[in-house]
Parts: structure tokens; C-alpha cells; sequence
């Protein structure tokens, strides 16, 4: 298992010295973080990591699981599309079966000190605070830049009763009564996707799939779907193709939800099997090391989404320092200050521009690869991650702008 | 012998849910937004990108010149000298004063294309106090080997603009032990150009050329 003092190494002793100072302002509270899924998601992820972090840390934390039926998930689901924009249509009796099982849920549950609840399933737990007080925060790790209105009414007669409101990106901030507080996701350095890997782990992976090292690589890992847009990326390289002689590589798993996944799959596939340098992967879930190795042995790494939530792909090449082309969307104007720590850019043609500049100009990709990866270290990394959410709980104790502890 | 506590802060980041697309809107936030807002926009660059050099502007700077395309009031943002201002009030007057005497005389009203509008945040700001405790300049250079990069931008920048103290921490408590010309050297520092690892550095030859060897 991690241990907290296994990240010294990488950011430095000072910082984790600071998160054992902070979680010294949280003796004898216990936090309680409840969300809907046990498994799979990046919220039970992020949470499988980050719990036992904090009790090594010294901060009492319980994670709890809520409770659901099929008929709730449905209700929910519909939810998560209304608030990324796709028209749903969901019943008043839907609503209402939300509400009791969120009810349910709060008669089965006991309360800590301070309740860290996670996306909009859970959120209604907040009708107890009538009956029991403590302090509750609302944490929305999915994007909020455009959500159904009808949805956003009804959750947020909700939000508006807890402390904070706690969201990835400045674009999903809304007008609440509610102090917003503003906490990036963040990679994990020792997971199977981002750590370290010997040279000879990436020779042998790129040798598995049949790639020439020798050639520059370029390289998009992400789901196949429209908002990915890997149709862009390939009309890119082929403008790319006709100075430098180049390969692509498109590494990603499928978008079971997304009906338009399959034909965008069929039109990559098309364009691939006309030219032997675009090789499409299609990994399973559990391919971490894999992409890990393309993301190390890539000559430049793009994410030309045409929507993106956090884009947590960008961190983790950058973190390799991977100089990285990207477009300037959701989260990834955060990750990529343009010509500073990457590239940002608006258009197909843009984006082939800039490979060939990276390319042809090494010195410049290095420096951008390394001042990435320094920016990862000290932003988007779990330690970061921690020492926000330590801050966090430790807010609701002092208020004002500079608070001397 | 007067002792030095090390500090070191961390900062939460509000998000004020305002965003400007054009600068019309972004003058009217800078003149409304709370000062905490001005002191994260012009610091979140050398706090976040602490390792770059040359330093990259200011937030409105960034913006104006790499969204808006406005190259030329990007950077006479970005060349106003932070260091020379005693107050955030003060220097938000300046960015008012450039952005309107712009706006008047421009014929170009450039938009941010959709998603990257500026959004306005704040910092607020949590001060804690670590173990250690510098007795002499000997243990000071020590520790200020050690101490994370945060407790080095506290006592320099925190210190004066945000705490409007007259000079940093650094090099008061040099002042109170009486070794004036150290004092005076790094208080001389203009510390937004140097990244914050060349400024720890810095300080420690400084104080080594006083006599610390």
C-alpha cells in the first residue's frame, strides 16, 4: 500500500512536512464522505486513493457507499446527461423517487462531524441538516458549464444549504448564494498509469503493437468519440504528413453511452487502413501501463477535444514531460499556460502548425515538455489534491481573507 | 538574539462566478472584484509557474494578449511593476487607468471566443506556523534551505503587499538584529523576476556574503 511519505521523494519533504501541519487543525473532527459507487468512476477512484492518505495524515475519514435502486441510477443518469447539455426528459415522479431514496438513505446513515458529499446523487442527504446541524460540503466533480435548466433549478434548492460548493473549473462556477471554492482533480505519480517505467517496458510495449521508435510519434490517447474529436487529429497529421514523415497513434477504449461512438470508430478505421503510419488501438479498461508506455514513448502528445471536463490526459502527459498540443477547452487552459508549459490551440490547422514546429524544433519541445512537468508537480498532483481538501475542512472553522492559524 | 518563526501559508482559491468576454466587462470587474481577486491575478502565475523564467504576466495580461489578440495593451499590463506598489488598491487603480484610457481610444472591441472568457477568482489565504525557528543568521540560512517554497513566498511577497507591511520579513528581522546592509540588500530585491527556487538562492548567497560561510 502508499504511503504519504512515499511522495516525499517526488515533491519534496517540505510539502508533506505542510500536510502534517495542517491535519493538526483537524484533531478530533471526523469527516464522512459519502458518494454512490463503491467501484469504477473517477470519484471512487480518487477516493479509494485519498482516504487512506488522510488517515495516515492523522484525519479521522469514513467513506460510505449510498444506496440505490435501478430505478434511481436511471433517474440519475438522466441527471449526469441533462447537466452536460443532452436533452432528458425526466418525470415529477422521478423527482420525487430521488428524493425518498435519498431519504432512505439519511434514516440508515450516521453523520460525522463534516459531511463531504460527492455529485449530485447523495446531495439531498442535506434535508438533515434541520434535524442534526454539522458542517456539509458539496463536492461536483462533473462538468456544470451548461446544465439543463429544469435539473439545475431542482439540485440547486439543495446546494444552496450546504457551506461550500466545490468545483473542478472556474467555467462550471454558478451563481450561488454559496461561497465556491475552486479544486482542481489531480494524478496520482505512483499509479500504474503515470509511474515511472524502465526503458526497456516501453521498447517491449511499442514492439507489441508493431510501432517504429525510430520515427517521430504523435500520439491522442482518449475514448473514441465525437467530442475527442479523432477525425480532427488524423486531418491534422495528414497535413503534418506532407513535410515530415511521421506517425500517428490513437490509443483509447470505446464510449459504450455515446450512439454516434460506433460510426466515429468506423470512420477511423477507414482512414487507418489507408495508411500504414495512423495505427488505432482500441485498450481495454485495464491497460494502465500500456498507455503509460505510449504516453513516455511519444515525440508529442495531443488532445484536440472539442469538449472536455478537467482533461486529466493533458496532465498526465505533461507530467511525463511530453511536450503537448491541446485545444483551449474546459480544464486545459488551467494545465497549459501557450508557449509556456505547452501548446494551446483552436483549430486543425493550428494544431498541424504546431506539431511541425515541435518536431522541427526540439530545444523548444524539451523546454515546454519540462516547464509541463514542473507545472503538473506543483499543481496537479494527489499531495495538491490533499492539501486542498485539508484546507477545506480546516476553513469551516475560520473565516476571513488572510487567516493567520 | 531576536528569533525568526518560519510561517508558511496555503491558499484556498473562491471562484467569484463573474467572467468578462470583452474589456468593457473585464474593467468593470477589476473595479468591483475584491482586492483578494486583484492580489490572485496578478500572483496565481508566480505562485503556480514558480519554476518558469523568464516569468510569464499576469492573469489579465495573458488573457488580453493570447485571447483577446490585443498585443499591445497586453503588454503594457504586463509591464506594470507590481513591486513598486504599496497597496492592491493602488494597483488596481492602475489596471483601471490602462484599461480606460484604452478603451476610449480604440476602435477594436475584440471578444473572447466561447469557453475562454476570463473568470474572476479570489484567494484566501491560511497562515500557519511551522516548527522551525531561526536563532541566529547561521540557523536561518539552514532553514531557509529547508523550509517549502511557500513559507519563502509568504515572508517575501504575502508579507508586504497583501499585509501592506512596510518591507518583507526577511529583511526586517535583518534590520532589528542591526545587519542593515543585508537588510537593505534584500529589500532591494525585485523578487517577481527571479523564479522563487533562484530567489531562495539568492537570499542564501546574500547572507552568506555577510559573513554565514
Amino acid at each position: 500500500m502508499v504511503h504519504i511519505n512515499d511522495y516525499s521523494p517526488i515533491v519534496g519533504k517540505p510539502n508533506i512536512d505542510e500536510l502534517f501541519f495542517m491535519a493538526r487543525y483537524l484533531e478530533g473532527k471526523r469527516i464522512q464522505n459519502i458518494n454512490s459507487t463503491a467501484v469504477g468512476g473517477g470519484v471512487a477512484e480518487i477516493l479509494s486513493r485519498m482516504v487512506p492518505l488522510l488517515k495516515q495524515l492523522g484525519v479521522e475519514t469514513r467513506w460510505d457507499v449510498m444506496k440505490g435502486n435501478e430505478k434511481f441510477f436511471e433517474t440519475t443518469k438522466k441527471f449526469h446527461n441533462g447537466l452536460h447539455g443532452i436533452a432528458v426528459d425526466i418525470s415529477d415522479e422521478e423527482y420525487e423517487w430521488f428524493l425518498e431514496v435519498n431519504r432512505q438513505n439519511a434514516a440508515e446513515l450516521t453523520f460525522d462531524d463534516i459531511i463531504f458529499v460527492h455529485d449530485p446523487q447523495p446531495v439531498a442527504l442535506i434535508e438533515q441538516r434541520k434535524y442534526i446541524g454539522r458542517n456539509w460540503l458539496w463536492r461536483c466533480h462533473i462538468d456544470f458549464s451548461k446544465p439543463d435548466k429544469k435539473i439545475w433549478k431542482f439540485l440547486e434548492r439543495y446546494i444552496a444549504k450546504y457551506d461550500s460548493a466545490i468545483f473542478s473549473a472556474p467555467a462550471f462556477a454558478r451563481k450561488l448564494s454559496i461561497p465556491q471554492i475552486l479544486i482542481s482533480p489531480s494524478i496520482d505519480p505512483l499509479s500504474d498509469k503515470n509511474k515511472d517505467i524502465p526503458e526497456a517496458v516501453i521498447d517491449q510495449i511499442f514492439s507489441k503493437f508493431n510501432i517504429d521508435r525510430e520515427k517521430p510519434i504523435i500520439t491522442q490517447i482518449s475514448r473514441f468519440d465525437y467530442l475527442k474529436d479523432p477525425l480532427g487529429v488524423i486531418k491534422a497529421y495528414k497535413l503534418v504528413k506532407k513535410h515530415l514523415d511521421i506517425q500517428l497513434i490513437l490509443a483509447g477504449g470505446g464510449a459504450i453511452d455515446d450512439p454516434e461512438g460506433p460510426i466515429i470508430m468506423q470512420q477511423v478505421q477507414e482512414e487507418a487502413s489507408k495508411d500504414k503510419d495512423i495505427i488505432v488501438l482500441f485498450l481495454p479498461p485495464s491497460s494502465d501501463i500500456e498507455i503509460n508506455a505510449l504516453q513516455r514513448g511519444s515525440t508529442v502528445v495531443l488532445q484536440k477535444s472539442l469538449k472536455e471536463g478537467f482533461g486529466l490526459t493533458v496532465s498526465e502527459a505533461l507530467w511525463k514531460a511530453k511536450p503537448t498540443i491541446a485545444s483551449a477547452v474546459g480544464g486545459i487552459p488551467l494545465q497549459i499556460a501557450h508557449k509556456y508549459s505547452g501548446i494551446l490551440t483552436h483549430s486543425i490547422e493550428g494544431t498541424a502548425h504546431w506539431i511541425k514546429q515541435l518536431i522541427n524544433e526540439p530545444e523548444f519541445a524539451k523546454r515546454l515538455g519540462e516547464n509541463g512537468k514542473e507545472h503538473i508537480k506543483n499543481n496537479y498532483l494527489i499531495t495538491r489534491h490533499i492539501k486542498d481538501y485539508l484546507l477545506l475542512f480546516i476553513s469551516l472553522y475560520h473565516q476571513g481573507e488572510v487567516v493567520n492559524l | 538574539m531576536h528569533e525568526f518563526l518560519f510561517n508558511t501559508k496555503v491558499d484556498q482559491t473562491i471562484l467569484l462566478g463573474r467572467k468578462a468576454r470583452i474589456l468593457s466587462e473585464l474593467l468593470t470587474h477589476i473595479q468591483t472584484v475584491p482586492e483578494s481577486s486583484i492580489y490572485f491575478h496578478t500572483h496565481k502565475y508566480l505562485r503556480q509557474h514558480h519554476f518558469l523564467s523568464p516569468e510569464p504576466p499576469n492573469d489579465f495580461a495573458y488573457w488580453i494578449t493570447e485571447v483577446l489578440n490585443e498585443p499591445v495593451l497586453g503588454e503594457r499590463i504586463s509591464s506594470v511593476d507590481i513591486v513598486q506598489f504599496r497597496t492592491l488598491e493602488e494597483l488596481r487603480k492602475t489596471f483601471v487607468d490602462i484599461l480606460q484610457s484604452h478603451i476610449e481610444g480604440s476602435e477594436r472591441f475584440p471578444s473572447a471566443p466561447l469557453g475562454q472568457e476570463f473568470h474572476f477568482m479570489a484567494s484566501r489565504t491560511y497562515v500557519l506556523r511551522t516548527p522551525y525557528i531561526a536563532h541566529s543568521l547561521e540557523e536561518f540560512k539552514e532553514i531557509l534551505k529547508c523550509v517549502s517554497i511557500n513559507s519563502l513566498y509568504y515572508h517575501i511577497f504575502e508579507a508586504k503587499l497583501r499585509l501592506e507591511n512596510k518591507e518583507n520579513d526577511f529583511s526586517k528581522w535583518f534590520r532589528d538584529l542591526g545587519i542593515i546592509q543585508l537588510a537593505d540588500q534584500v529589500e532591494r530585491l525585485d523578487p517577481y523576476t527571479y523564479t522563487l527556487e533562484g530567489l531562495r538562492n539568492k537570499i542564501i548567497r546574500l547572507v552568506e556574503d555577510n559573513g554565514t560561510h
